[in-house]
């Protein structure tokens, strides 16, 4: 079997099996010096992130929306997340099969992709994944989130564009001013425009826009393992800056209805974040949360391999017998880090 | 390291539901599934096979078709340099026809009443020494 980072210039020529190969690979937490190598590589694709509640029609959006791209003669990947079960770690992994139309063009590279224990809507590995395909020259990445509820935002963290897809009769108008999912659309899109109620969606979305204040839209980013909000759409001082307001946009993705609007609204939002430096600042931030988070899957690894499995048994053990509170064991543990030397 | 099986119905009959019971025993036994839906093309599943990367091409055949189906289905997997990916088939499959059939590459060959337990059980022991294989690369 090839080593991943020999597989690094077919993948950059074009080569889709080494690019299959590298993805299972970079799942597989396997592909540090593949990636490595990448990364100047990076930086070209635009990543348009489509996320919504369970049945909202997101794959099917998708495949729209990477035939309409194919029309004007963009390259498309797609990444297409679906929940791993807790209980037996698999996966069923169904998205293919709204995706057909788009077999035999080369132009387009689908991959299914479970979640594998990560909870945010994307799998761990989305993120890489994604530099990949930008890496082996897609023009757009389109990034499926699993059926999402109300705090699966992960996709905001490292979307240009965050798509949120709604469909009629999901919820009533409380529903849309709750926190969470809604608040991160670049977009907002209501599906199956063709069915009763549509209307009341397009309303209750419209009240939420309008009740939330735009000059004020943050973005949650966590910083030094604290969640705080920052602004994406900052405004100069002389606040003469136009601000990004979401357009809701009806779509029959069925029937390819108002897709052509939704791919002009990306258009929109894209050159409102190139011709700001919105875009760059975005991307700081998506950068500066991601370097936090590896620093602390590398740091919990090292500090719990300082720490033998039985030493850890007695500390669970204490905890469960209420000897000692979870604070204590806490410092138990990193005092044993300490001392080998971490 | 989940094992990756791709679950295809090649040809036009509609029965899918032996497919869809061996999707979901696979996933309930660990596997990561990617289900692709009824009347897939050879070109389709060879497709589908080389992006997801998968470790087994399964494929579920009623309509009798199966000595046209995966010989062409081994041959556009081959030239996609699938060569060495294996394929098992769910069907119904005359018994005259499984030398042949092996021949092409399939190394299951599974009929009414399997239980799932074997089927797991022979994809287990196909793929771990692969895997066990490409952990160490």
């Amino acid at each position: 079997m090839m080593l991943p980072q020999d597989q690094v210039p077919r993948v950059l020529s074009g080569d889709r099996r080494a690019l299959a190969r590298l993805l299972t690979a970079i799942e597989n937490e396997r592909a540090d010096d593949a990636l490595i190598a990448l990364h100047a590589h990076t930086g070209r694709a635009w990543i348009i992130g489509i996320t919504g509640a369970p049945g909202t029609g997101k794959s099917t959006l998708v495949a729209a929306l990477a035939k309409a791209y194919r029309v004007l003669g963009k390259t498309v990947g797609i990444l297409a997340v679906d929940p791993t079960s807790p209980f037996t770690g698999g996966a069923l992994l169904g998205d293919r099969i709204r995706m057909r139309d788009l077999s035999g063009d080369t132009g387009v590279f689908i991959r299914s992709m479970a979640t594998r224990g990560s909870l945010g809507g994307l799998a761990r590995a989305t993120r890489d994944a994604a530099r990949a395909l930008d890496a082996a020259g897609f023009d757009i990445i389109l990034v499926e989130t699993v059926g999402a509820g109300q705090s699966e935002v992960d996709i905001a963290r490292m979307a240009h564009t965050t798509v949120v897809v709604e469909a009629p009769g999901l919820g009533d108008d409380i529903q849309a001013t709750k926190a969470g999912i809604l608040e991160i659309a670049d977009l907002l899109v209501v599906n199956k425009a063709d069915r009763a109620g549509v209307n009341i969606t397009v309303r209750a979305l419209k009240n939420m826009l309008e009740l939330g204040h735009p000059s004020a839209r943050t973005r949650l980013a966590s910083h030094h393992g604290q969640m705080l909000t920052v602004e994406t759409h900052t405004i100069n001082q002389n606040g003469t800056d136009p601000l990004w307001i979401p357009p809701i946009i009806q779509t029959v993705a069925n029937d390819n209805k108002g897709i052509d609007e939704l791919v002009a609204a990306i258009d929109a939002h894209r050159a409102f974040l190139t011709d700001s430096d919105t875009r760059d600042q975005i991307e700081r931030h998506q950068i500066e949360i991601e370097l936090s988070e590896r620093v602390r899957e590398l740091l919990l690894r090292q500090i719990l391999n300082t720490v033998s499995a039985e030493a850890l048994d007695e500390i669970v053990r204490q905890v469960q017998t209420r000897a000692i509170a979870p604070q204590h064991a806490v410092s138990a543990i990193l005092n044993a880090a300490k001392r080998s030397g971490l | 390291m989940a094992i990756r099986v791709l679950i295809a119905k090649p040809g036009l009959d509609g029965h899918d539901r032996g497919a869809k019971v061996i999707a979901r025993a696979l996933r309930d036994a660990g596997m990561e599934v990617i289900y692709t839906g009824l009347r897939q093309t050879p070109e389709m599943i060879a497709e589908a096979a080389l992006q997801e990367d998968v470790d087994l091409v399964g494929l579920s055949i009623l309509s009798g078709a199966h000595m046209t189906l995966v010989p062409r289905i081994r041959a556009v997997m081959n030239e996609h340099g699938l060569n060495d990916m294996p394929l098992m088939i769910g069907g119904i499959i005359p018994d005259d026809d499984k030398a042949a059939l092996t021949q092409l590459g399939v190394q299951g060959i599974f009929g009414p009443g399997t239980n799932t337990e074997d089927i797991i059980k022979f994809i287990r022991d196909l793929i771990a020494p692969e895997s066990g294989a490409s952990s160490a690369s």
